[in-house]
């Protein structure tokens, strides 16, 4: 029932620790204009705005989409805002779709962003609350422990994460717009760098970036731009509470869930031979391992073993790549990572990836996650219309 | 396109001050209240959720997860958040029924704005680089806009006044009120200014509380067996923030999201307009080209009770209610976003 | 004529914003009682299951949780992190640990610390036991429990930790 779309034009900024060179209306101005660029439209081609991102608490402007209406040439448009935790670059996308699916609109332009560099992340993150301990030290604090109960469960050796973090930099290192660029970077050195939330070390974790993400959709008889499109064959997404007694943290039924129902759309019955590749939001190290499992690339503990055969790294030549762009390890503007996911599948499957391509890539896995790993959104994209 | 209908609403009473009732609490009852207008058992039988609200308005980032707490997320469900007001969320939930994703939606909105000081956390919506430094609140914002009005000599005084006399009389019949009574237009007009040429009257006051519906095809309503209304016709457009960029006399986002809900294809029995200010509904049943027979906020309106992130989804839920109680035959619906009107949305909605 | 300016590439813009925050009316039963040096959970009415700290409702469900149910002070390890990068506003020095703990008669964790361990030695299934401030010092916070240590118990089986009745190993 759902009329077919397609994403037509990409546009990404550079991800960098600090942009103090733009406002935030001018970095999403960055990526929308490229985005726009590459679609070969302009603002009055676009029928409606969608743009999402994470806590307004980040840059500590309430509700922003409000100043930001002007310059995104949403005047005397619809523009509608999503806020899904980490999740919500994908959760965006996918409501961005929703637009063009449900035939009301031809075309419409979707952005997210995070200029973490304005306000504290990790202030926003611990406001302190009254009546709770005050033990919340980032995001790895929470999750930590639960990569620690999958390294006890699957028996995988210690050192994949140690993998993963080098793999997703060296694929970093070809594309110009990571945020991290560390091409000659090695396991010892991986190991060596400080112990920040056992079994969690500072470079298993993702780096806190400024940046944007935008796209074009468009309808099938709505098709702009030199490039091939990427037809949107499956969107899903999935939530669930917190905590909630016998909650299973390590492999999320969420997870598990929104991929069966995105694979069914896509008929995909095996993902890891089906898909040409994936972007996976993979922020700290072992959640590749645990995704793997999680998204049924790999049978429950054994995913490790794909890490550690090469299977999801393109350097290795390995057979289902994951994380092409460098990942969220990469780079990490909160708002924006999901979307980055979605959008690179896109590029694959666009043969527009370029340092990073996956040779021949026809179908694609865009994925992000938020929360307490509970909110999930997850897209595949092909060359071909199904 | 598939028809969609309005099958199920609840919302709660409009307080000044929630006490320590948290999120959860605010939005339990009024779920329960939808399921059981309709027998469902919980969130699981519907396809889709989605929320509104605002991290800002409590102080704390993620607000909405604890919302989900609320639903019986287990299995997991399908379930999205605008960072709006709830209409908003309505919107989303209608293109999801219209692509094929989903036959029914639960949406809500919730708002506790009495830990904060609601016209101040909203003064930092604005530009941050030149407005939000200036800490413009809302309500002086539409003391500008109210100025504008009088000056040019759109309205006066005693018509801003009299909206405010029919809104408090109009919310004696309404028990979710908050603010109701009789007062004459020179009653009210015998109290000082508050933010010139404001009174305290002509301003919403803010309410702590939720509101919850559940829309469906209209074949999945009749299945259910309950009273529906159908949206016939929904649209929002949005406007520059910046009040100096646009003319804070009209709301030309108003006059193009009703033409394209197809507003003006019908007599209007009702309409449940989102006026914060007194003015504005002026303002607003001109944009909407209102007839004088349109009945405009019977329940008195925001200007009785204003739940943040929930009353724009409760003007829709209002003229559902006018609708399957048979009072009225097709109303409009508006909300609104923003400084001083700048994003609105306009939905139509028919009996069955 | 002034000389040329340089960019601006910083306006510094401080927000204070003040908010009068409020726990919740469940919330602030198992507040009162920690405030009393009890741990309670509430039981959902529905699945049987039992929180801590309850926050009105039980996610399973989506049902309000009435009823309390007091818990004991001593816990399970259900996994834990070594920390070694210091918390925001908060006087401990890493490294310290900090674990989900499961109080016995309780069927969900929380996050607190862990102390007077060796570090290399914390397990998962490990019995620990809370370390209260004293009595003078309780208010209407978990910082009433000082930190939790290590209680010299066997260890609890992996698919038994969160299932403990309040009366610990000892059924
Ligand atoms: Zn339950």
């Amino acid at each position: 029932m759902a009329e077919l779309a397609a994403v037509v034009g990409i546009g990404q900024t550079r991800y960098k620790t600090r942009r103090t060179d733009v406002s935030i209306a001018g970095l999403l101005r960055e990526a929308v204009d490229r985005a726009l660029a590459d679609a070969d439209v302009t603002f009055d081609d676009i029928d409606a705005v969608i743009i999402g991102k994470a806590p307004d608490m980040f840059e500590g402007v309430v509700m922003p989409e409000s100043y930001l209406a002007d310059a995104l040439g949403a005047m005397g448009k619809p523009m509608l805002r999503v806020h899904t935790a980490g999740s919500v670059g994908g959760s965006t996308a996918i409501v961005a779709a929703s637009h063009v699916q449900s035939g009301t609109f031809k075309r419409v332009l979707t952005v997210t962003f995070e200029k973490q560099s304005e306000s504290n992340a990790m202030w926003a993150l611990s406001t302190p609350q009254p009546f709770s301990v005050h033990l919340n030290a980032g995001a790895g604090g929470y999750f930590a422990p639960i990569i620690r109960e999958y390294i006890r469960r699957s028996g995988a050796p210690g050192d994949i994460g140690i993998k993963v973090a080098v793999k997703d930099r060296r694929h970093g290192a070809r594309n110009p717009l990571a945020h991290l660029q560390l091409p000659d970077i090695t396991e010892q050195e991986v190991r060596d760098s400080m112990m920040l939330w056992d079994p969690l070390r500072f470079l298993e974790a993702c780096p806190s970036s400024d940046g944007a993400c935008a796209m074009v959709i468009a309808a099938e008889d709505s098709i702009t731009g030199s490039k091939p499109p990427a037809w949107i064959r499956g969107v899903a997404m999935r939530s669930e509470p917190t905590m909630y007694a016998g909650r299973e943290e390590v492999n999320p039924q969420a997870g598990r869930d929104c991929a069966a129902d995105v694979y069914a759309q896509a008929g995909i019955t095996n993902p890891r031979k089906d898909l040409d590749c994936a972007e996976i939001y993979v922020p700290f190290s072992w959640y590749e391992p645990m995704w793997l499992e999680n998204l049924g690339f790999a049978p429950e503990g054994e995913g490790w073993k794909l890490t550690q055969e090469g299977a999801t790294s393109l350097d290795a030549g390995g057979d289902i790549p994951w994380n092409c762009s460098g990942g969220v390890l990469c780079s990490n503007p909160i708002g924006a990572s999901g979307m980055i996911r979605f959008a690179e599948a896109a590029r694959q499957v666009r043969g527009d990836a370029g340092a990073h391509q996956v040779e021949g890539a026809r179908l694609a896995m865009g994925h992000a996650y938020g929360g307490g790993a509970q909110f999930f959104a997850m897209w595949i994209v092909g060359a071909d219309k199904g | 396109m598939r028809e969609i209908a309005v099958v199920a609403y609840s919302q709660s009473p409009c307080v000044a001050d929630a006490g320590a009732t948290n999120e959860v609490e605010l939005i339990m009852p009024q779920l329960q209240a939808v399921y059981s207008q309709l027998g469902l058992a919980s969130a699981q039988d519907v396809d889709f959720v989605c929320s509104g609200s605002c991290d800002y308005l409590q102080g704390a980032a993620f607000a909405f997860v604890a919302g989900v707490d609320a639903l019986g997320a287990v299995p997991p469900i399908k379930e999205s958040h605008v960072e709006m007001d709830a209409a908003w969320a309505l919107y989303e939930a209608i293109l999801k029924i219209r692509m094929g994703h989903a036959d029914s939606a639960l949406i809500y909105g919730f708002g506790k704005s009495s830990p904060g000081e609601l016209p101040i956390v909203l003064s930092q919506r604005l530009d941050p680089y030149y407005l939000a430094p200036l800490w413009l609140d809302t309500v002086s914002l539409a003391a500008l806009q109210a100025r504008l009005l009088l000056e040019q000599g759109l309205l006066t005084e005693h018509d801003m006044a009299a909206v405010v006399a029919r809104s408090r009389h109009n919310a004696l019949a309404n028990p979710l009120a908050q603010l109701a009574g009789e007062f004459s237009v020179e009653e009210l007009l015998a109290e000082e200014h508050f933010v010139a040429p404001l009174r305290r009257a002509d301003c919403s006051p803010v309410s702590d509380g939720a509101a919850a519906m559940v829309i469906a095809t209209v074949e999945q309503a009749r299945a259910w067996g309950a009273p529906y209304a159908r949206i016939t016709g929904i649209d929002h457009r949005i406007e520059n923030h910046n009040p100096c960029l646009r003319d804070l006399t009209d709301s030309v986002s108003t006059r193009q999201a009703a033409a394209a809900a197809g507003v003006h294809r019908g007599p209007v029995d009702v309409a449940e307009v989102y006026a914060p200010f007194s003015h504005q509904e002026i303002l607003l049943s001109r944009a909407l080209e209102l007839a004088p027979e349109t009945l405009v906020n019977p329940g008195g309106g925001v200007l009785a009770g204003n739940l943040m992130m929930a009353s724009g989804l409760a003007r829709v839920g209002e003229v559902f209610r006018r609708i399957i109680n048979g009072e009225a035959g097709r109303g409009v619906a508006h909300a609104t976003s923003g400084p001083c009107l700048q994003h609105n949305l306009v939905a139509v909605l028919e009996g069955a | 004529m002034s000389e040329p300016q340089a960019d601006v590439t910083v306006v510094k813009s401080p927000v204070y914003l003040k908010y009068r925050f409020t726990a919740g009316s469940a919330p602030a039963r198992f507040l009162g009682r920690l405030k009393e040096g009890v741990l309670t959970g509430q039981r959902c009415p529905r699945c049987s299951n039992v929180y801590i700290p309850a926050r009105g409702s039980c996610p399973a469900c989506g049902v309000p949780t009435e009823k309390e149910v007091v818990l004991s002070d001593k816990g399970t390890v259900q996994s834990f992190t070594i920390v070694s990068i210091p918390i925001p506003g908060n006087p401990i020095e890493p490294p310290y640990i900090v674990a989900n703990i499961v109080p016995d008669g309780a069927n969900i964790s929380f996050i607190h610390l862990l102390s007077e361990c060796v570090n290399e030695e914390v397990h998962i299934g490990q019995r620990v036991q809370a370390l209260w401030k004293p009595a003078a010092e309780w208010g209407y916070s978990m910082d009433n429990i000082r930190y939790f240590r290590p209680l010299d118990e066997p260890d609890v089986a992996v698919d038994r930790i969160g299932k403990l009745p309040v009366t610990g190993l000892e059924s």
